[in-house]
């Protein structure tokens, strides 16, 4: 009898892991499957020729990215050409761990203008073979000229810099563009530097490098006339506005 | 015997791990012990405004002086949503803050969980510490003292689970200098159609490419902010369906697509955007590449060439006339707007006299000094009748136009605006889900518009698409779920079948070994 029931008790079990297995793999809806049509890859400089509102298909490599949240992850990339700023690309959190520097990604979306910022919308992405990270062009000499622009969302740096105040209280930083944010809070950190002619404001963006990062604690401890080197990407809002990622005070 | 007991209590050690911690609801203690410390974790929003963070500072200086035995920590936010995705998020870990400012849509989620967030019926009322309880150390508003509807918004299923802070609606900020140069004057009630009009009317161009009316070559007529907010009110305005009190999706609906169709039309000229799309009204307005523009009371600080905060070089700001209306309406008979701003929620903890403390911290939130002091950094109204009647509040209002920052005059024109409106003003059923079916209306605006300048077909098996797409992303059928009553899911699948089939199999097997083990032994 023992015998009869480990048997029947067995078999019973199989059909119930059969039946979760089964489930398990099912897929969630009616999705079609998809079908690897080619599509056109273009340049850099096709892309940056493209009119906004229209489709792009691009390969670059990730050079960094801000928080991944909800699905979504925006990211600053480049190819040997030129950068691309992807925001809040559709990514699963597993994908997201495997987006290093360097990571080669074809990505396709809708280019679109938000503030001055050129950006890409929308956008999907595959992991492909390859790697790069680009280095940091030197952009000091092009603060204030119309040339600026052109190394949109690059990897840059700029030396010799100075901190001016942020505000009238004589502040180096702020948090928050007026100083409403905090530490804790994570807020962005703001600060304005200056080439001697024309003063800029700089954007510790805490979603890219938080207050636990170097960069934020850097920039928590600037003093006004402090002369600092900077790399970062060169982000656009209503005018020039680098995300920076690191400082180094001369 | 012993192995029929045995195999019962791991039955039901079994049963026990899908359980999650459970609390008790909370109940006011006689009285509040102060000989205790206390730590109340509040988490703050604001509109990205110093004089906001002070306004709290100082309001926790002034309370800590009373209670020196309750310390507040507080975190800020800027946005409604990071706050929503934190507490869900420290929900599951019990480590929710005491005191919160949130909207009734994202409490109704956090109400999912077991007494989670403390329900105020008897705090409101109780004689000692409740709304102008007579053991408080300052003078809090009694229940009758806050504006009816504000207090009645905080309701979820006839329960109060928050306290109103702060009030606002949206506003139509007007470039009142180029609706003139188009030709028009600003009626005293505006309707969509006219906004659209003059907006159609604003994309004539030179030969040169620049915009007739500014001459430059950027040119955004109407821009709206909250694309949520559009859509709802709207579909208020037409007397159309968006839900039921209980939770069932009436969003996707004839009215919603001739809405699109429209939105659809305008945008494909250029004459309509949002900010998802193309960025801040405000900015656009200052810099003269706007005419209407569509955002909240509480951003009226930012509207206007005078506008004390300014996201804008100077250089770009152009000089016009503002002014500050109710948004557009169908029908001037059924005026509608949405009421909108924070309010506030407790969390449960296991000692009540910790709650009781983030109760009078919540409550000394709705104090004069506190309602008056916030409502004056940006377009809000006070929600307590005795601050709005105060002297104070009265004189601030009187001064409108008298400098560009305290008395800004874009700004006081927008309070008045809520002021003189709040019989018209509305809010949304709230529901577990209604925070997500909120986010789905303004997704069909965002997506009609988006696919209309990329050049995508807007027509039947679009919307057919557009609405099944988005029932999917925001699980709107969950919604209806929740509240809406049980529906029909079809036949079980055949796995189901099998795995219920091998379980109870299964079971009566193990029952008669056991019968047969005791008859044998026996």
């Amino acid at each position: 009898m023992k015998k009869l029931l480990t048997i029947l008790l067995a078999v019973g079990l199989l059909f119930a892991l059969g039946a979760c297995n089964k489930a398990d793999n099912e897929p969630a809806g009616d999705e079609t499957p998809t079908t690897d049509n080619e599509v056109k890859v273009m340049s850099h400089a096709e892309y940056m020729a493209a009119d906004l509102e229209t489709e792009v298909n691009v390969e670059c490599y990730v050079q960094a990215h801000q928080s991944w949240w909800e699905d979504k992850i925006t990211v600053y990339a480049a190819d040997e050409d030129g950068a691309y700023f992807i925001y809040q690309m559709a990514c699963t959190e597993e994908d997201a761990a495997k987006l290093t520097a360097g990571t080669k990604i074809r990505v396709h979306g809708y280019k679109g203008e938000w503030s001055g910022e050129i950006e890409i919308m929308d956008a999907t992405f595959e992991i492909i073979e390859g790697n790069y990270v680009a280095d940091a062009v030197d952009v000091t000499a092009l603060l204030g000229s119309d040339e600026l622009i052109d190394h949109q969302n690059e990897f840059v740096s700029f030396t010799g810099l100075t901190v001016v105040a942020a505000d009238e209280s004589g502040a180096a930083f702020l948090y928050n563009w007026d100083g409403s944010g905090s530490h804790e809070s994570n807020s962005d950190l703001y600060f304005n530097v200056s080439d001697g002619t024309n003063t800029y404001t700089f954007t510790v963006e805490s979603y890219l490098t938080g207050n636990d990062t170097d960069v934020y604690a850097a920039v928590e401890s600037l003093q006004v006339g402090d002369v600092v080197d900077m790399t970062g990407f060169l982000y656009w809002y209503n005018g020039v506005n680098p995300h920076i990622v690191s400082v180094v005070v001369k | 015997m012993k192995k029929l007991l045995l195999i019962l209590i791991a039955f039901l050690l079994l049963s026990g791990c899908h359980g999650s911690k459970q609390r008790n609801a909370f109940s006011v203690p006689e009285e509040f012990d102060l000989s205790r410390e206390y730590d109340v974790v509040f988490w703050a929003k604001n509109d990205t405004n110093k004089n906001q963070v002070n306004v709290y500072e100082n309001a926790i200086r002034s309370f800590e002086e009373l209670y020196p035995n309750i310390h507040v920590q507080v975190k800020y936010y800027t946005d409604y949503l990071r706050i929503y995705n934190d507490v869900i998020t420290n929900i599951s870990t019990d480590t929710t803050p005491n005191v919160c400012i949130t909207y009734p849509d994202h409490i109704a989620t956090y109400l999912t969980g077991d007494n989670v967030v403390v329900s105020l019926d008897d705090l409101l009322i109780d004689e000692n510490y409740g709304l102008g309880g007579k053991k408080l150390k300052f003078n809090s508003p009694d229940k009758d003292e806050l504006v009816e509807e504000f207090l009645d918004e905080c309701k979820i299923a006839d329960s109060y689970y928050a306290i109103p802070f702060m009030r606002s609606t949206e506003a139509l900020y007007i470039n009142k200098t180029y609706v003139e140069k188009l030709g028009y004057h600003i009626p005293e009630e505006i309707s969509w159609d006219f906004v659209f009009e003059v907006s159609e009317k604003a994309m004539a161009k030179d030969d040169e490419g620049n915009y007739l009316v500014n001459g430059q070559k950027v040119m955004i007529p109407f821009i709206y902010k909250s694309t949520d907010n559009m859509m709802i009110t709207m579909l208020k305005q037409l007397k159309a369906p968006y839900s039921s009190e209980k939770g069932e999706v009436l969003l996707f609906n004839d009215v919603t697509e001739d809405i699109l169709k429209n939105l659809s039309a305008h945008s494909a000229t250029g004459a309509f955007s949002t900010f998802k799309i193309s960025s801040y009204p405000a900015n656009f307005l200052n810099a003269g590449q706007c005419i209407f523009a569509i955002d909240s009371t509480a951003g009226s600080t930012w509207m206007g060439s005078k506008a004390p905060l300014s996201d804008i070089a100077e250089e770009n700001i152009v000089e016009f006339e503002t002014v500050v209306t109710a948004i557009p309406q169908y029908d001037s008979t059924n005026k509608q707007m949405i009421s909108q701003g924070p309010s506030i929620c407790i969390f449960n903890k296991e000692d009540k006299q910790e709650v009781l403390a983030s109760w009078l911290f919540a409550q000394y939130l709705l104090t004069d000094e506190v309602q008056i002091g916030y409502a004056k950094t940006e377009g809000y109204v006070p929600v307590s009748q005795a601050a709005a009647s105060s002297d104070a509040y009265q004189e601030y209002l009187s001064l409108g136009g008298s400098d560009d920052n305290e008395h800004y005059q874009v700004k006081i024109d927008a309070t008045k605006l809520l002021l003189a409106n709040i019989d018209h003003t509305f809010v949304t059923p709230v529901f577990n889900g209604s925070a997500s079916l909120r986010e789905a209306a303004g997704q069909l605006i965002e997506n009609t518009c988006k696919s209309t300048r990329r050049k995508e077909t807007i027509d039947d098996e679009y919307f057919r698409k557009l609405y099944s797409d988005l029932n999917l992303l925001y699980h709107l059928d969950d919604a209806s779920l929740a509240l809406g009553g049980p529906k029909d899911l079809g036949p079980l699948p055949f796995e189901a079948k099998l795995l219920l089939g091998s379980l109870g199999v299964s079971w009566v097997l193990i029952i008669s070994y056991v019968i047969y083990k005791r008859k044998k032994s026996c």
